[in-house]
């Protein structure tokens, strides 16, 4: 054993407490990994329920999912598809890429929920990027094809205590009722800097929250691309047609 | 005489060297996990898990650690502990551990940890480490699950999510103070625990290290 202050003895520990613990470290995240993996789908399936209004604590997750029909949707033309299908990737083009993600899938999974035989609202998900992370989540939408039911986030990694407050169940419940396009059928949801106030608009706001600015612009970004032309665009209008004609 | 040695090391930090009240140390964290009480009671077993083994851990290759990397190597040791920590929360309960978002990971930095480490387990045994550690978890432990007791209590209304006080709001007689959900709730229930402490304790008043001379003004006119 070299001396415990030479240079030898200083590279050794340094080298042999790095190998140590990075086995340890790695060990236990290879170890742990399905069971992570379980827990993070079983939350996935609960912000799917939470955003549908379905969620509450103590409820049979996997047995209310069932209820869901889900179905994979061609984002081209917003027709549904075999499922088989999916996994071809399309480059998103620069000015439509709003939520700042460059490619996207061609083909999406929505969860549509029904009541007797009718669609009553369909679960779509969507992501972007906010200030750190990419925001991964779905954006619940009535039968009419622009009337939000909820939004809600199962994964991202912005400022806690800040950005996080996407996650708080108050702000949540400002996007429930709102709508996304105009009757000129543009997408003018936004999350605002400051409070919204009352008029003609406030039906296409949501609140900003304090320190978090650019977290809302991420926000409002990735709901405006996915329910954009680029996004569920055409499915969204197709669904809004369907509603008008029913009418 | 160990055995008197080994009580005084485990037990002295619940109180009478409490890490929180007296050290005023660890704040950040006893502060923003105190809403409720499940997430407290998961960040005390992170913590004392972390206090315990890296103090023992430390502690047993003391003689090796070269002095002028000591601080690294105690951050390596207790960053590996902490990941391991937070990777089984992930696993095995992790809605809280999302509600607990950095604070798990902030065990890296908490004073308690590295201050035990480098003031105890660098000159001491492992058993001896081990228990100090698990001393110091526990009087950390004690005055969060105090303090979250409290809050959820009369904040919700209910303890680990279980209603315990009948809200005006369900028709009950209690009328939840939101105050106590709120960073500032915590604030004042740690300050009074504090002075609580301290009136009980008397020796654990600090004299004032300075004292103001009074001025004699004529002297000045």
């Amino acid at each position: 054993m070299p001396e415990r202050d030479s240079f030898a003895n200083t590279l050794l520990v340094a080298i042999g407490l790095s190998l140590v613990c990075s086995l340890l470290v790695a060990g236990t995240a290879v170890l742990l990994k399905p069971n992570q993996l379980e827990n993070a789908e079983r939350f996935n399936r609960r912000t799917i329920l939470d955003v549908a209004g379905l969620y509450e604590p103590g409820v049979d997750i996997d047995g209310l999912f069932a209820s869901f029909e889900v179905r994979t949707v061609d984002l081209s033309n917003g027709q549904y598809v075999d499922a088989m299908e999916v996994g071809v990737d399309v480059p998103i083009p620069d000015e439509l890429d709003l939520a700042r993600i460059h490619r996207r899938a061609r083909f999406q999974t929505v969860y549509i929920l029904r009541t007797s035989g009718d669609i009553e609202q369909v679960i779509l998900p969507v992501y972007g990027s906010g200030l750190w992370s990419t925001m991964r989540g779905y954006l619940a939408v009535a039968a009419d094809g622009t009337t939000i039911r909820g939004l809600g986030f199962y994964e991202h990694g912005e400022t806690p205590g800040l950005g996080d407050q996407i996650d708080d169940a108050e702000w949540r419940t400002q996007w429930s009722g709102k709508r996304i396009y105009d009757d000129q059928g543009n997408a003018r949801i936004e999350v605002v800097r400051g409070t919204v106030h009352p008029g003609a608009a406030a039906v296409y706001q949501v609140d900003g929250i304090s320190g978090a600015t650019l977290t809302g612009k991420g926000v409002t970004d990735l709901v405006r691309y996915w329910t954009g032309p680029h996004g569920f665009g055409a499915y969204l209008g197709k669904l809004r047609e369907q509603f008008d004609a029913a009418r | 005489m160990l055995r008197d040695d080994a009580k005084k090391i485990l037990f002295e930090p619940l109180i009478d060297n409490n890490p929180i009240t007296l050290q005023i140390l660890g704040i950040c964290s006893a502060l923003a996990v105190t809403t409720s009480l499940l997430p407290a009671l998961l960040m005390c077993a992170a913590l004392v898990t972390v206090a315990s083994l890296s103090g023992a851990a430390i502690s047993s290759i003391r003689q090796y650690i070269p002095t002028n990397i000591r601080i690294i190597v105690q951050m390596t040791i207790i960053a590996s502990f902490v990941i391991l920590v937070d990777q089984f929360l992930k696993a095995y309960a992790y809605e809280t551990s999302k509600e607990l978002s950095v604070f798990v990971g902030l065990i890296i930095t908490n004073c308690i940890i590295l201050g035990r480490a480098e003031a105890f387990a660098m000159k001491n045994g492992v058993g001896l480490s081990f228990l100090d550690g698990l001393g110091n978890g526990l009087g950390y432990s004690a005055v969060l699950i105090a303090v979250a007791t409290i809050r959820e209590l009369f904040g919700a209304g209910t303890l680990l999510g279980y209603p315990a006080l009948p809200l005006a709001s369900d028709g009950g007689w209690y009328q939840a103070n939101g105050l106590m959900l709120l960073p500032p709730g915590a604030f004042f229930i740690i300050g009074l625990l504090i002075w609580a402490i301290r009136s009980w304790k008397t020796e654990q008043v600090e004299h004032p290290a300075y004292q103001i001379h009074e001025i004699h003004r004529h002297q000045v006119l």
